[in-house]
């Protein structure tokens, strides 16, 4: 909606496009000519000037208004600007801050001025045409976000019928008086349903929003308001119509920044009010939805340094710039997720439901569904049809992490053996036995859910329907009762039909000079000797079964018998790279507690026979040949633990040269830096993968590794890469250390199959992850760990059917660390829509992100980057245009309107486009970029979500007794407060950021130094200091820690200096260095986009 | 000097040297009617505890042409006349005589003292496919070697199964090897890269090449001195597993025997080319895999019999003797030896492989099982030393052969390779390995024995004129096993004699002993390359015509054939060498029949002998041991009979004494003499079996044993069952064969002799 509200008419866009510049200028600017491309970017930041200029195209009245209000007022009145504008018809850009004008106070004195407009009426249309709740959601959504919207229930909230939704909505707003009265105005009927579009739930909330918020049984599982907007959206037949509105009031301006807020800022207030009036239901539910997110806004932003400038100018000139807090705001959408979601449980009983966010902490009960920690799919509604996924453009996928790591409290799936029969499949399509399968005849057949293939039910498992048609014993059984469970397999499921021997792991290391002069061999050593003891077991096993080996290697391997028998270890020199092979067998795998005096003397001695090493060359394949060709002789599966140094340019197969070259960055080779050197590595990887023996790399390099090729295998085998560039032991010890212990520790299953079986009319079509794949339909995975991710795309084959919804089933064959083979099903039945406003109520866009970010980066192996990312920005185009097109009411092409489940997809395909892979910096090396790509092939919802829009958490803001993780701010440097700290982290980097007029005292207390100026810039380690602020923030640290997979070093960055260039980086919703558009530009870029679309 | 018998004894001891003639017929025509050829049995280290070596170095005849070692002076004076006194002789008198100016060092050994020393290496090189106590066994033994080296000695271990490992020695807590699969075949270059030899040593050459040898040493870390790393090699034997790798029901254990050896040599030719070295390898199977692989693993498939050779069914036999070959002529460039102890019930492709022993003089021993005392005391007796303390054997040595220009030399058998040294003294007709005057001999001991033959060149229109002798001089230049370099030079000189007019002085000089041997050298050479028949026809013919040149008879009367004494034992050689397992290979395997091969073509004349006519004693209460006929008439059921047939020693109990001792008369104190008796041939056995290299296999049985089949193979059959009662019962034992008996082959050998056929 924000966005709408942003987007300025026609001559706006003139203006908005010197604006954008950045961005896509060229196009922009051909068109803008008429307004002021000067200021373009300097608008943003001085918005002043953009604005100024925007305003005049932007016709006058909307300036006076906007300027006005405070600096958040300013922000409201933009987005009733814009709606005013609408009203108008002629205007245009304001919308772009509606979700501001709701939040302000100056919001009201806007309304009054929008009220007038004749926007009012249109939005009222919408109104009463919305038929379907999730047009209403959809326009809610856009409602929040837009300003306008906002703006306009308050004044008109209070006219407004709509109270129900106020209930919710207020709980959502409480901060801004006024927006007490909106929401509850505006939020009761539109809001909620808007707000909750996404959550669809609307509709079944039929009965009072309030009622439905309180009653989390909902359809609508987030929220309860859900319910409410349900509601509205039934009265009002027509949510659909509060779209409209949001359209109207904020199109044209959207694009130029400068240009919508001027537009906005005066005439919209007025604008809205009177839509608002109509709309306010509408709004409401936007605001209802938004809650959430804008609501929040209003009261947490209010202090941004921008807003205070801008008020002032604001009147003289009318603000130029897209108010940054008017947009959607992922924080805002976070917290309000986190609120309303993450106090119930959800229960995964409903087909269709959509899970909290992943940034919410939420308790999971398994009632027939897989748990979202398990699956989390793009939309939880999917079309009918081929030809709706097609207009709609979203991508369906589900994103699978069969071995999740579960909360403490959650329980791990059941095990359920059925002896020697094994797991009872259908026997056409073999989909396992699960909740959906429905039993007949009296419990003498069943029907297969996938493939309704009807099978005999063998007498050992028969048992007697009741009177609901449903065995008597499915709460006994896990597999008629839960969404994941776990079978045992019988031998026909192993390899060879034998049963496989407990996997093994085999330690790699690199002993070349390098790795011996940064001290890595020897810390690596010394760590193991107490690491082994930690080894991964299942279940209460004492000890665990996997049997460990070792070698170490520069350019000759050299193997290790530890043989418990023996007094001393012995080491066994290959010096034959060319044509690997396995020097031994007996004694090179070992149990750890038999062999431990050996392998201790063997940890012992390692460092020290290599000290005086002058090799520098290293191999690579040959050393995993040599991993694999143990485990192959050893017949097991098992994993390879590989540190590595630098590039293998020894003679042996797999040998490297140095081929980084920046000057191919933006050309067409470009996508060569991408791929492997040779493809002696995917033969390699292929042998692996056959032989279960998964890789994890750790790197070390000092220069160029070529990490594109080296990850390889890993890649393929389901392996982990970690890199450790210019390692240091005094620095990076402990992060080396940590992820070494996790990646040690942590669960894995091993030579492991994975098929995802779907109900007839869609199926699975493409999979992206670390893994590999022989066919078309089987994902290999040698290794699989808990935080491996396999996502999948699906596509229609044939119509589905509303009744009978889509039905996935991920079943993944695997050996578990003691080497007992098993099978994980994991269930998911979804809706199924013939409205695609059902669809865009239903998606979840952490994991619409997470797909197209895989899709992009395994994208840019073949294709040019620019091609990819024209790719993303056309695909995300489409899905909005779509949406406005079909799901919207009508309304001025120049409003930008986002559905609500939707809305961040903006600025997180932002942060997509704009990281390394995509749009690298100059100081990102090419070995990062392949770096972060393989990493997030492989990431789940949650790492994907946090690595490309980082968290940045106020230190000092929250009381320092509060135990809670402080409210974050958005990623952006205005948000940055000098005189206070901060901490950004995206899962793989982890910075304090010390705000030049930081208090002395909390100087001392965290850095035990005097002053700002003597605290040690990229200073890693906070000094342990008892005090409580020192405790806290390394607490904090340390919990940051926790919830990610890999450790984050720290890094104190302070303000003003060089490392902050590093910092800002991160900071995404502002101009990248390298060419990345800020929030608010891309913003209006996207909408221009969609613009053309329509048209 | 009285006979010519006591001439030869006195010239063998003296200089180690037996010519088949004593008394040369002095032109090439003459020569060629003898039949035998011109030849000598050469033992260069004949061990000589009277000759003490002279502390300085030989001088040489400054003709560079010539270079002949100045010794015996008058003799050499007389020989070459252009022999020129070097101006170091200027001082000599009367009474400061130089030793190789005295008569009566017609050989003597010098000591070079210029040069570093290297030490002697010794390279193990283990099978570890052996049952668990056949290793055990084999691994005391090795242990038990350590003690036996010299402490400056450099050791080596290099093990092989399915892998081959080669142990580093030097370090230190944490046992290091190099390990190389036992599939592919190497270069020694890229041994030699692998094992990171060329690195450290290039650069050291070539900085300083004039003390190279100092850091070989050093940088080796394969090969170490024995005294520092004695305890570690002892734990590293102690811990040696048995080749771990599986091996399925119906296979053989994978064994790289050939990667195992090449990757040995490849080791030494990097670090200590042209240095006393041996490689001792032990085995205890056939190599099944990678180069040199000699039967397949299924053992259902047989390892290759003569038979299969014969209809040429022996699928690697060909490639692997190739391989071996390949490997035996880089170690012989290098001056190392390959030791072969192959110990296993069936075969372990010694065929393939004897070139390796052969070329490079090394030891080939079979033996059943390492866990035997003819195992473990063969291999401890590589290590005795002589009367000096030194180790008896040499390395590295170049036998270099010089005549006087009446002669040519045609060839030598025995455990060397050609050095390809051609000079005006080489003949063009090739007896043996010719084409040269000089051959490497790189593993010797006192016994290493070669048959050197020559031609006389001197054409009969030339004659020599009375009383004039012809000379032959045979240097050769070793690592004596205390490192030292020596050089032995003998010189001889015999006289030469008108075959026309002196044929009886000619005939009495023949040594037939010598004579047989170096015949049956020349046999057995052949048998290498020729069909079996072929060569026994050969051998035939140049019995007829020696019998024919030599013997006294009327024409086609056979009965008139006389022999005289000289040559009396010649046929009776013959016929027992045609009976031979050198020319016969039913009933042995292709290994065995290798293995006898290599030892007859290195042993010295006595030894040789045996080989050829095992030596058989009796025992009995009529009187002292005596030796008896090898004949079937000497099994009587009375005597105790004792066999050596070199490979092995049979005592054999007649029916009657086997009868006694059952019943058990040897512990009644009133029977004690028959206690002696029984005692006696053991207590001779020992005495043999003491100073027998390699141990023979020990047989003590009895009439009717299984093992009597030892016993009677050998026996000549003039009791068969053919004519066993034409003989009566009383004498000896029938032998179930239809082998010809020496009478009917006398019989023959008389009739073809007398014939004018012929």
């Amino acid at each position: 909606m924000n966005v709408n509200q942003s987007i300025p008419p026609v001559p706006p866009f003139g203006q908005p496009q010197p604006v954008y510049p950045g961005y896509h200028q060229s196009s922009y600017s051909g068109q803008s000519g008429s307004t002021a491309p000067a200021i373009p970017y300097g608008a943003y930041n001085g918005p002043v000037p953009g604005y100024q200029q925007t305003l005049p195209q932007g016709i006058s009245r909307a300036p006076p208004s906007s300027g006005a209000p405070p600096a958040s007022t300013a922000q409201a009145a933009c987005g009733q600007v814009a709606y005013g504008q609408f009203g108008q018809g002629d205007v245009q850009n304001g919308p772009s801050s509606t979700v501001q004008m709701q939040r302000l106070p100056g919001s009201q004195p806007f309304g009054s001025p929008l009220a007038p407009v004749g926007s009012q009426p249109a939005v009222l249309q919408p109104y009463g045409p919305p038929p379907t709740s999730a047009q209403v959601t959809a326009q809610l959504a856009g409602m929040q976000i837009s300003g306008a919207v906002a703006p306009a229930p308050p004044s008109s909230g209070l006219g407004y019928g709509p109270p129900t939704s106020l209930a919710s909505a207020s709980g959502s707003f409480p901060n801004s008086g006024l927006y007490g009265s909106y929401p509850q105005g505006q939020a009761s009927p539109v809001s909620q349903a808007q707000g909750h579009p996404r959550i669809q739930t609307p509709q079944r909330s039929a009965p009072s929003q309030a009622s439905s918020f309180t009653p989390p049984a909902s359809g609508g599982p987030r929220l309860p308001s859900m319910t409410g907007p349900l509601l509205p959206g039934q009265g009002f037949g027509g949510p659909s119509v509060s779209q409209p509105n949001h359209v109207s009031s904020p199109p044209p301006q959207a694009l130029p920044p400068g240009t919508q807020i001027t537009g906005p800022l005066g005439p919209p207030p007025p604008m809205h009010s009177p839509q608002q009036p109509g709309y306010q239901p509408q709004q409401n539910g936007s605001f209802g939805s938004t809650r959430g997110p804008q609501p929040n806004y209003g009261s947490p932003y209010p202090a941004a340094p921008t807003f205070g400038s801008q008020p002032g100018p604001p009147q003289p000139l009318p603000p130029k710039r897209l108010d940054p807090d008017a947009i959607p705001s992922p924080i805002q959408v976070i917290e309000d997720d986190r609120n309303n979601r993450g106090t119930e449980p959800f229960v995964t009983g409903v087909r269709g439901q959509v899970p909290p966010l992943v940034t919410t902490n939420f308790l999971v009960k398994d009632q027939g569904n897989a748990s979202p920690r398990y699956i989390r799919c793009t939309s939880y509604n999917i079309p009918c049809t081929s030809d709706m996924a097609k207009q709609a453009q979203v991508p369906l996928a589900a994103v699978i992490k069969p071995l999740a790591r579960l909360p403490p409290d959650e329980a791990s799936p059941y095990v359920v053996d059925h002896g020697e029969s094994g797991p009872l499949r259908c026997n056409r399509c073999k989909a396992y036995m699960c909740p959906f399968m429905q039993f007949i005849e009296g419990g003498r057949r069943f029907q297969c859910c996938f493939c309704s293939c009807i099978n005999d039910v063998p007498p050992q498992y028969f048992q007697h329907l009741d009177h609901t048609g449903k065995r008597v014993d499915a709460y006994d059984r896990p597999e008629l009762s839960l969404g994941s469970y776990e079978f045992l397999a019988t031998v026909d499921y192993c390899k060879n039909n034998k049963f496989p021997s407990p996997p093994a792991f085999i330690f790699m290391i690199d002993v070349s000079y390098n790795a011996i002069r940064t001290g890595l061999v020897r810390l690596l050593c010394e760590e193991l000797k107490s690491l082994l003891d930690f080894l991964p077991r299942e279940g209460g096993a004492e000890e665990s079964a996997i049997r460990v080996g070792f070698v170490t290697y520069n350019k000759v391997l050299h193997f290790y018998n530890v043989k418990s028998s023996l007094a001393q270890p012995q080491m066994m020199v290959v010096s034959d790279v060319a044509d690997m092979f396995v020097p031994l067998l007996d004694g090179f795998l070992v149990n750890v507690n038999e062999s431990r005096a050996v392998i201790t003397s063997l940890l012992d001695q390692i460092p020290e026979m290599f000290a005086d090493t002058r090799e520098t060359e290293t191999v690579f394949v040959p050393v995993i040949q040599a991993g694999m060709e143990a485990l192959k002789a050893a017949e097991c599966a098992g994993k390879l633990f590989l540190f590595h140094t630098s590039l293998p340019i020894a003679e042996a197969p797999g040998k490297l040269k140095n081929r980084d070259d920046r000057k191919l960055i933006n050309t067409d080779k470009e996508k060569t830096l991408f791929q492997p050197q040779t493809g002696a590595y995917q033969t390699l990887a292929k042998e692996c993968v056959a032989q279960g023996c998964c890789i994890d790399l750790f790197l070390f390099p000092n220069q160029y590794v070529d990490v594109a090729t080296l990850s390889v295998v890993p890649q393929l085998t389901g392996g982990s890469v970690y890199k450790y560039a210019c390692f240091q032991v005094e620095n990076d010890q402990e992060r080396f250390l940590s992820d070494l212990r996790r990646d040690v520790q942590k669960v894995v299953g091993f030579d492991a199959v994975m098929r995802v079986r779907t109900s007839t009319g869609i199926r699975a079509v493409d999979f992206f992850g670390a893994f590999y794949m022989s066919n078309t339909t089987d994902v290999e995975l040698a290794g699989l760990d808990g935080d491996k991710t396999v996502t999948v795309e699906f596509k229609h084959d044939d119509r589905l059917n509303e009744e009978s919804g889509a039905l996935l089933q991920c079943a993944l064959l695997y050996t578990s660390c003691a080497g007992q083979r098993r099978l994980r099903i994991h269930n998911l039945a979804l809706n199924c829509c013939t409205q695609l406003a059902d669809l865009y109520r239903n998606c979840e866009t952490d994991t619409l992100i997470n797909y197209m970010a895989k899709f992009a980066y395994r994208g840019v192996l073949n294709s040019p980057v620019k091609a990819v990312r024209d790719t993303l920005i056309t695909q995300c185009a489409q899905i909005l245009a779509c949406y406005r097109k079909n799901c919207a009411s009508p309304s001025s092409a120049g409003q930008l309107i986002l559905p609500e489940c939707m809305k961040l997809l903006p600025v997180y395909l932002n942060c997509v486009l704009k990281s390394d892979v995509l749009q690298p910096g100059a100081e990102v090396t090419t070995d990062d970029r392949a770096y972060v790509r393989q990493l997030v092939t492989s990431m789940d919802v949650a790492e994907t979500n946090v690595f490309f829009y980082p968290r940045l958490l106020p230190l000092t803001k929250s009381p320092i007794e509060s135990t809670t993780e402080p409210p974050a701010v958005r990623a952006s440097e205005e948000r940055l407060s000098n005189g206070d700290m901060y901490l950004l982290e995206n899962g793989l980097n982890l910075f304090l950021w010390v705000g030049a007029s930081v208090q002395q005292g909390v100087v001392q207390s965290l850095f035990s130094v005097s002053s700002f100026s003597q605290i040690t810039s990229g200073l890693s380690v906070l000094p342990v200091l008892d005090n409580p602020l020192s405790k806290k923030v390394r607490g904090l640290i340390d919990s940051l820690r926790a919830q990610r997979s890999r450790y984050m070093k720290l890094i104190v960055v302070k303000q003003e200096d060089k490392l902050e260039m590093l910092f800002k980086h991160f900071l995404v919703e502002d101009k990248s260095l390298s060419g990345g558009a800020s929030y608010v530009d891309f913003l209006c870029h996207m909408h221009k986009e969609i613009r053309q679309l329509l048209s | 000097m009285a006979t010519y018998l006591e001439f030869i004894q006195q010239n063998e001891e003296q200089d180690g040297v037996r010519f088949s003639w004593n008394v040369w017929p002095s032109s090439r025509l003459e020569a060629t009617r003898m039949v035998v050829p011109l030849a000598c049995l050469l033992t260069p280290l004949k061990e000589r505890p009277d000759l003490p070596p002279v502390q300085y170095e030989p001088v040489l005849c400054s003709r560079p042409t010539c270079k002949a070692c100045n010794v015996d002076v008058p003799a050499l004076i007389e020989l070459f006349p252009s022999f020129q006194f070097p101006p170091a002789y200027g001082g000599i008198s009367e009474v400061n005589q130089p030793a190789e100016l005295m008569p009566q060092f017609s050989t003597i050994e010098y000591m070079i003292q210029r040069g570093a020393q290297s030490p002697l290496i010794f390279l193990y090189v283990v099978d570890t496919c052996l049952e668990e106590d056949d290793l055990q066994a084999l691994k005391e033994s090795l242990q038990m070697s350590l003690s036996l080296l010299p402490p400056d000695a450099l050791v080596g271990l290099i093990t092989f199964g399915r892998m081959v490992q080669v142990h580093e020695l030097s370090c230190e807590g944490i046992s290091k090897s190099y390990v190389f699969r036992g599939t592919k075949d190497l270069t020694a270059k890229q041994i030699q890269d692998m094992l990171g030899l060329t690195k450290p040593a290039m650069p050291m050459q070539q900085a300083r090449p004039a003390q190279p040898q100092e850091h070989p040493f050093v940088s080796s870390r394969f090969l170490q001195p024995v005294h520092k790393i004695d305890m570690n090699l002892t734990d590293l034997l102690g811990e040696l597993q048995r080749d771990p790798w599986p091996v399925t029901q119906g296979k053989r254990p994978l064994r790289s025997t050939g990667v195992a050896l090449s990757i040995a040599v490849g080791l030494l030719e990097g670090t200590f080319p042209n240095t006393g070295a041996r490689i001792m390898l032990f085995t205890g199977g056939p190599p099944t895999q990678g180069p040199g692989m000699v039967v397949g693993d299924e053992l259902k498939i047989p390892i290759r019999s003569w038979h299969d050779i014969e209809k040429d069914n022996a699928r690697f036999m060909k490639k692997a003797t190739k391989h071996y070959e390949m490997l035996a002529s880089r170690t012989a460039a290098n001056g190392h030896c390959i030791d072969i102890y192959a110990c296993a019930l069936d075969q372990t492709g010694l065929l393939e492989m004897k070139c390796c022993a052969n070329l490079t003089g090394g030891y080939m021993v079979m033996g059943d099982s390492f866990n035997t005392s003819l195992f473990k005391q063969t291999f401890q007796r590589i290590f005795t030393k002589d009367f000096n303390g030194d180790f008896r054997m040499a390395f590295g040595a170049t036998l270099d052969v010089k005549t006087s220009r009446e002669l040519k030399i045609a060839g030598a058998i025995g455990p060397c390779v050609s050095l390809n040294v051609k000079g005006p003294c080489v003949s063009e007709n090739e007896l043996g390995v010719g084409g040269t005057s000089q051959w490497k001999i790189c593993g010797l001991d006192p016994t290493s024995t070669l048959g050197i033959y020559f031609e006389v060149v001197n054409q009969h229109n030339a004659p020599i004129p009375q009383g004039g002798r012809g000379a032959i001089q045979f240097v050769t230049h070793y690592q004596h096993s205390s490192t030292q370099r020596r050089i032995r030079v003998t010189t001889i000189a015999r006289n030469w004699a008108d075959a026309q007019t002196q044929l009886r002085h000619i005939e009495a000089a023949f040594d037939q002993e010598a004579a047989a041997v170096l015949m049956a050298r020349l046999g057995v050479f052949r048998a290498e390359s020729e069909e079996g028949p072929d060569v026994l026809r050969w051998l035939d013919r140049q019995l007829i015509r020696l019998c024919q040149k030599f013997g006294q008879y009327n024409k086609e009367d056979s009965a008139s054939f006389r022999l005289s004494d000289s040559f009396s034992l010649y046929p009776q050689f013959m016929f027992h060498l045609r009976r031979s397992p050198f020319l016969q290979v039913f009933n042995n395997s292709p290994d065995e029949s290798s293995y006898y091969r290599h030892h007859f073509a290195r042993q010295d004349l006595t030894q040789s002998l045996i080989m050829i006519q095992p030596i058989l004693y009796s025992y009995s209460f009529h009187g002292p041991p005596e030796p008896v006929l090898l004949d079937s008439s000497s099994i009587l059921a009375d005597r105790i009979l004792l066999m050596d047939t070199f490979f092995q020693i049979v005592i054999y109990l007649g029916e009657t004494i086997a009868q006694w001792r059952k019943a058990g008369y040897q512990d009644m104190p009133e029977y004690e003499n028959f206690k002696h008796l029984l005692q006696a041939p053991l207590d001779d056995a020992q005495e043999i079996l003491q100073a027998r290299f390699p141990m023979p296999r020990y047989i003590n049985t009895e009439h009717g044993g299984s093992q009597a089949r030892f016993l009677l193979s050998k026996v000549n059959p003039s009791q068969t069952h053919n004519n066993l009662y034409a003989w009566g019962q009383e004498t000896g034992a029938p032998i179930l064969t239809d082998d010809v008996s020496l009478q009917v082959f006398m019989d023959h050998l008389k009739k073809l002799a007398v014939s004018s056929a012929c």
